[in-house]
């Protein structure tokens, strides 16, 4: 029992020691972005890497999600004749809930994974000590850029993911499931409000920042060897992927 | 000149460096031996500031580095060049790319000048220029230790480290880079740290010469003198002797 306890504590040491690592890595790493070299090239190499080639399997996603949404709403909706409801429910969830953390799990799998191995790698293949040892500080070359990457790229996915998401929706309400098409967008005009826009906005900030920190920190401080690579991309996913829904939780319950 | 000083380092409990005490007189090529996983690199990591002592001192030309951080230990490793053991080139960028790095981010040179110095750098490691637009998965194993060592020497450093320069590679392209040290400390006059268990070829390029074993330098002198040290454990590795206590 005694054991037991132990165990728990040094867990929950532990949990709160990389907790302390990680805000302390995201402080360095974001005020390395006000200190010359500001490495705009950089910044826009690895918007490339993380939001343009995500871009794909994001719309992918959210055109799925949309049609599946419409479809579920408009037979729970028939029931109460308010299939003309369908185009406001539709944006509503994807718009508050769905896109962003849809594509911030999307991001994790596709970017973040791919973030902390090619960090790791550059890691146990001595190429951040190369930098190091170059007077290239790592964090300020490697890290913020892609730090910031996620905060400008992540909210721009899931825009591009909710738009798509509606098209499908409109595409199984409207032209499959005959929902007349006034109905479709006048419902989304009169039940959408900024604060549901803006709310959506910060959610995919916070989401892209998370996403993309796990991943740089993960790689940063991977273990020797392939295997070490590969359990710090395992943990990159799996983490990200549980901050992105717990942080929705905190988040939504501000903005409701 | 680097003078190390009661040099202390461990790791989860387990002491690596045990009070290790080194000159690496100014000019030379300073050659520290010894079995693999003894702390050679460990010992090299911290003399060019990549790892923090528990204790004791690192003072380079009159400046101890543990009292230098954050930006100002990284300006004053300007003066370092280091070829790692695996390369540590950068995967994403070619050969030119590379090796320009540190001109690109840390001078204000213009692209010609660049280029021309990287020419000249693959000139004197025997590289033609077909080479430049590779990238390093693309290259030997030699290959990828001449283009380091050119990417190290690009800023004409004060002080070279070679972290195991030689492992890995055939015999043959191991003697071309122990000559192409030789013959780029002999036009650069640099002083150097050479870390390897390349024995007795190491030999070749060493002014002088150190033994590492548990945590302690446990000989010094040239190679000659090491070669006849007295000392049994100096004498069974030299000649190879199988370890029977690890066999």
């Amino acid at each position: 029992m005694a054991n037991l306890v132990r165990q728990l504590g040094q867990r929950s040491l532990n949990i709160v020691q990389e907790a302390g690592g990680m805000m302390i890595f995201l402080l360095e790493g974001l005020s390395l972005a006000l200190v010359p070299p500001f490495r705009p090239r950089r910044v826009l190499e690895e918007i490339y890497q993380i939001g343009v080639k995500s871009t794909l399997i994001v719309m992918l996603t959210g055109a799925f999600t949309g049609m599946v949404m419409a479809l579920q709403g408009y037979y729970t909706l028939k029931q109460y004749g308010s299939e003309g409801a369908l185009g406001s429910a539709v944006a509503l969830s994807l718009i508050r809930e769905m896109g962003p953390v849809l594509t911030g799990i999307m991001v994790s799998a596709r970017a973040g994974s791919a973030v902390t191995a090619e960090i790791g790698i550059m890691r146990i293949t001595e190429q951040l000590d190369a930098l190091d040892t170059m007077a290239v500080n790592p964090l300020q070359y490697v890290v913020m850029p892609k730090l910031l990457a996620g905060v400008i790229a992540v909210p721009l996915l899931t825009a591009i993911f909710d738009v798509v998401g509606i098209l499908g929706g409109y595409l199984v309400g409207v032209v499959l499931l005959g929902v007349s098409s006034g109905s479709y967008f006048a419902g989304m005009a009169r039940s959408v409000v900024p604060l549901d826009i803006n709310g959506g906005i910060v959610k995919s900030l916070v989401f892209g920042l998370t996403i993309i920190l796990v991943a740089c920190y993960k790689g940063y401080h991977t273990g020797p060897g392939a295997e070490g690579v590969s359990k710090a991309t395992n943990q990159t996913v799996v983490l990200s992927a549980v901050l992105v829904l717990a942080w929705d939780y905190v988040l939504t319950s501000f903005f409701m | 000149m680097v003078k190390i000083i009661n040099l202390v380092k461990s790791f989860s409990g387990h002491k690596v460096l045990d009070g290790i005490n080194l000159t690496m007189p100014l000019g030379q090529i300073t050659v520290v031996i010894g079995k693999s996983g003894v702390g050679k690199s460990v010992l090299l990591k911290h003399i060019v500031g990549l790892l923090k002592p528990d204790s004791g001192q690192i003072i380079v030309d009159g400046q101890d580095m543990s009292l230098l951080g954050g930006r100002q230990l990284r300006e004053f490793k300007r003066r370092f060049g280091v070829l790692f053991q695996g390369g540590a080139l950068f995967d994403s960028l070619n050969v030119f790319e590379n090796i320009a790095f540190p001109l690109r981010e840390k001078t204000r040179l213009p692209e010609a000048e660049i280029g021309q110095r990287v020419r000249f750098r693959l000139a004197q490691m025997n590289l033609t220029s077909e080479v430049e637009t590779k990238l390093p998965d693309e290259l030997s194993g030699g290959m990828k230790k001449r283009v380091a060592l050119a990417r190290a020497m690009i800023q004409e450093p004060e002080i070279m480290f070679f972290d195991e320069p030689v492992t890995g590679l055939d015999p043959p392209m191991a003697n071309t880079v122990f000559h192409l040290i030789a013959k780029t400390h002999q036009e650069s006059g640099y002083t150097a740290l050479v870390v390897s268990h390349d024995i007795p070829e190491v030999f070749q390029v060493a002014d002088q010469v150190a033994m590492l074993h548990q945590g302690r330098i446990i000989a010094a002198g040239t190679a000659e003198e090491i070669q006849n040290h007295p000392d049994p454990v100096v004498q069974s590795f030299i000649r190879g002797e199988v370890d029977f206590l690890e066999a």
